[in-house]
C-alpha cells in the first residue's frame, strides 16, 4: 500500500508572530520555519505503517516555492521514501491546494492520504477534508488512533464531547490531531541519507488547475491586546476581588 | 439572499452554541432558516424553532444522519442548501469536518472560524493561534462559513418558527460509524459554561485534577486543561482548551497551574474576567490576568474551595 503526505512549511511554532506595520500581513522576513506540527504527526503516522509491513512506499508532497524543499527533505530523513515538490510562487488558499493534490492523488495512487488536520499559520482546517471530497473518498479527520484491515481504514476520531470511531473503505484521506503519536526526531544519518533520495518537482502551472480565491484579505491586524491586572496577596483578598470589583461570582 | 444554518445536537438537545450561530448568521443576512439533520431529533427541531431570529426549520430525521458522517451531511447540506447565499455552521468538530467538503463540491471557498461580520462580505476571523486577526471578502456566489460561536452572544429566544420536513435520505457506502465514547459528566459543556476552571502542567498528576473540581462544584463551573496536561496524560483531549483544543470566552476563567503558552491563550483570552494561580510569578499567565495569585495551587485550591 502506497500512503501520499502532503505536508506545509510554516512559521515554527515557538516565534511570536509579528503583524507588518502597514497590515498587509505577517512579517516572516528572517524566521525560522518548520514542518507544520500536524503534518510531522501524518509522516510519522505513515512511517510507522510502513516500519509495521502495512504500508510499502511514503510519498511526500509539499506545494510552494523552492523553499519547501527543506521541508520535504525532513520528512524524507524522518524515514520517508521520496519527495515531490509542486513548484508555485503564489500563496494558495485552501481549495486550490486541494484540487493540486487531487493531481498528484490521481497520479500516484495511492491507497491512504494522511495529512495534519490544520496549519498554525492560517488556522484553516479545510484541506484534508476538501481533497476528499474532490476525489470522493471518505474521511477520517481528527485522528487519535487508526488501523488498516484489508481494504478498511478504522479511524478513531477527537470530537466535542469525546471518541468516535468510523470505517472508511480504502482508499480514504485521514486528518491527524495531536495524540495520535509523537513524533521521532531526524538521526543525523538519516538526514545525509535524505539528502539522496529522490525529488521530483512539477510545475503546478502544468497542472491545469485554477489557483485564484474569491476570498481576498484585505487588512492582517494585532489582536486588541490584553493588559495585565493586579496581584493579590491571597485567596481571601482574591475572592473578594472577584466577589465586589469583578462581580463574576455571588 | 437567505441564510442556512445547520444546527448542532445530539438527536436530543440543541446546542447553545447553534444560537451563537444563529446570531451570527442573522448579521449576514435577515432571514435565516436552520438546518437540523438527525435521528429521532423532533424536539431539537421544536428547540431550534423558538431561537429569535430563526424564520423557518428544515428537519431531515434519518438513520443516515445520527452519527452526523461527514459523507452523508455534506451532500445533505448541498442539496438542502441549493439557493441559499450562505451556508453557515459552527466551528467545531462537526462543522470543521463536514463543511470544507461543501465547499469543494460547490469549488467556493470556505472561511474558517468567523469571529466577527461586517457589510459587503467582509469577515474577521483569527489566524496564527489568535495572533493576527484577518478581515477577509467573499464574492463566491455562496459562502460557506463556520463561526467560533464563543465570539457570539446567545441571542434569546423568541416566538416559534414554523418547520418543514425534508425527506431525503443519503447514505455514502464508503464509510460507517462503528462507535463513540462520549464522557459524560454533570458539569457544564465547556463551549456553554460561564465559569471554567482549567489545569495544566502545575498539577502534576489526573487525580490531582479531583482538587479543581470542588471548587468546579461550588461554581457551576466547567473543568478544563492545557495542551501540555493533556500531552502528559492527566486528562482526555476532550478537556483542552487552546487553539488546537476547544476556544472558550466564559465570564470567569481560572487557570491553575498553567503558564500560560501561546497556543493555551488563543484559546481562553478573550474570556471576561481571567485568573490566574501559578507558582512563577514570571509565568506568562499573569499577563494576561485580571488577577494573579503567585502562591502553590496545593495550597491555594483547598482555601478557595473552603472560602467559596
Amino acid at each position: 500500500m502506497k500512503i501520499l503526505v502532503p505536508v506545509k512549511r510554516v512559521i515554527d511554532y515557538n516565534v511570536k508572530v509579528r503583524v507588518k506595520p502597514d497590515e498587509s500581513g505577517v512579517d516572516l522576513s528572517n524566521t525560522k520555519m518548520a514542518l507544520n506540527p500536524f503534518c510531522e504527526i501524518a509522516v510519522e503516522e505513515a512511517i510507522r505503517l510502513k516500519e509495521k509491513g502495512i504500508a510499502t512506499e511514503v510519498v511526500i508532497v509539499s506545494i510552494g516555492d523552492k523553499s519547501c524543499q527543506e521541508q520535504i527533505r525532513s520528512a524524507l530523513a524522518l524515514g520517508a521514501d521520496r519527495g515531490i515538490h509542486v513548484q508555485t510562487d503564489s500563496s494558495l488558499d485552501s481549495l486550490p491546494v486541494a484540487k493540486l493534490l487531487r493531481c498528484i492523488v490521481e497520479k500516484e495512487s495511492p491507497q491512504l492520504v494522511i495529512l495534519g488536520k490544520q496549519s498554525i499559520d492560517s488556522d484553516n482546517n479545510q484541506t484534508g477534508q476538501m481533497l476528499a471530497a474532490l476525489l470522493d473518498f471518505p474521511q477520517g479527520t481528527f485522528a487519535s488512533e487508526l488501523s488498516v484491515e484489508n481494504d478498511i481504514v478504522k479511524v478513531t476520531r477527537e470530537v466535542d464531547g469525546g471518541l468516535q470511531t468510523v470505517a472508511l473503505n480504502l482508499p480514504a484521506i485521514v486528518t491527524t490531531d495531536l495524540r495520535l503519536n509523537e513524533p521521532r526526531y531526524a538521526s543525523l544519518p538519516n538526514i545525509m541519507k535524505a539528502k539522496r533520495k529522490p525529488l521530483d518537482v512539477i510545475e503546478a502551472a502544468s497542472l491545469n488547475v485554477s489557483l485564484s480565491s474569491n476570498v481576498k484579505v484585505l487588512s492582517v491586524s494585532a489582536p486588541a491586546g490584553r493588559k495585565a491586572g493586579i496581584k493579590v496577596a491571597d485567596a481571601v483578598e482574591l475572592i473578594n476581588k472577584l466577589k465586589n470589583e469583578a462581580k463574576v461570582i455571588s | 439572499m437567505t441564510v442556512l444554518v445547520y444546527a448542532e445536537h445530539d438527536n436530543v438537545v440543541l446546542k447553545s452554541d447553534t444560537a451563537k450561530v444563529v446570531h451570527a448568521a442573522s448579521q449576514m443576512d435577515s432571514e435565516v432558516h436552520v438546518l437540523v439533520a438527525g435521528s429521532g431529533c423532533a424536539d431539537v427541531a421544536n428547540q431550534a424553532a423558538t431561537i429569535n431570529g430563526v424564520s423557518k426549520v428544515l428537519i431531515a430525521d434519518s438513520e443516515e444522519y445520527k452519527h452526523q458522517l461527514a459523507e452523508n451531511i455534506a451532500s445533505l447540506m448541498i442539496e438542502v442548501g441549493n439557493g441559499y447565499e450562505y451556508l453557515v455552521a459552527c466551528a467545531s468538530t462537526v462543522g470543521k469536518n463536514f463543511m470544507p467538503r461543501v465547499a469543494a463540491l460547490l469549488d467556493v471557498a470556505q472561511i474558517s472560524d468567523i469571529i466577527g461580520v461586517e457589510p459587503d462580505n467582509i469577515f474577521t476571523r483569527p489566524i496564527y493561534a489568535g495572533n493576527a486577526i484577518a478581515r477577509v471578502q467573499s464574492t463566491d456566489k455562496t459562502k460557506v462559513i463556520t463561526v467560533r460561536s464563543s465570539a457570539f452572544d446567545h441571542p434569546g429566544d423568541g416566538d416559534s418558527a414554523p418547520c418543514e420536513t425534508i425527506e431525503l435520505k443519503i447514505q455514502s457506502e464508503k464509510s460507517s460509524f462503528i462507535s463513540e465514547e462520549l464522557t459524560k459528566s454533570e458539569r457544564p459543556e465547556l463551549g456553554a459554561a460561564d465559569v471554567i476552571i482549567s489545569g495544566g502542567r502545575g498539577m502534576q498528576n489526573g487525580e490531582n485534577f479531583a482538587l479543581l473540581e470542588g471548587i468546579a462544584d461550588k461554581l457551576g463551573a466547567a473543568i478544563g486543561a492545557s495542551r501540555a496536561a493533556v500531552d502528559a496524560g492527566f486528562v482526555p483531549n476532550d478537556m483542552q482548551i487552546g487553539q488546537t483544543g476547544k476556544i472558550v470566552a466564559p465570564q470567569l476563567y481560572i487557570a491553575v497551574g498553567i503558564s500560560g503558552a501561546i497556543q493555551h491563550l488563543a484559546g481562553m483570552k478573550d474570556s471576561k474576567v481571567i485568573v490566574a494561580v501559578n507558582k512563577d510569578e514570571e509565568a506568562p499567565i499573569f499577563q494576561v490576568a485580571d488577577y494573579g495569585l503567585v502562591g502553590d495551587l496545593f495550597d491555594v485550591l483547598p482555601e478557595l474551595e473552603a472560602l467559596l
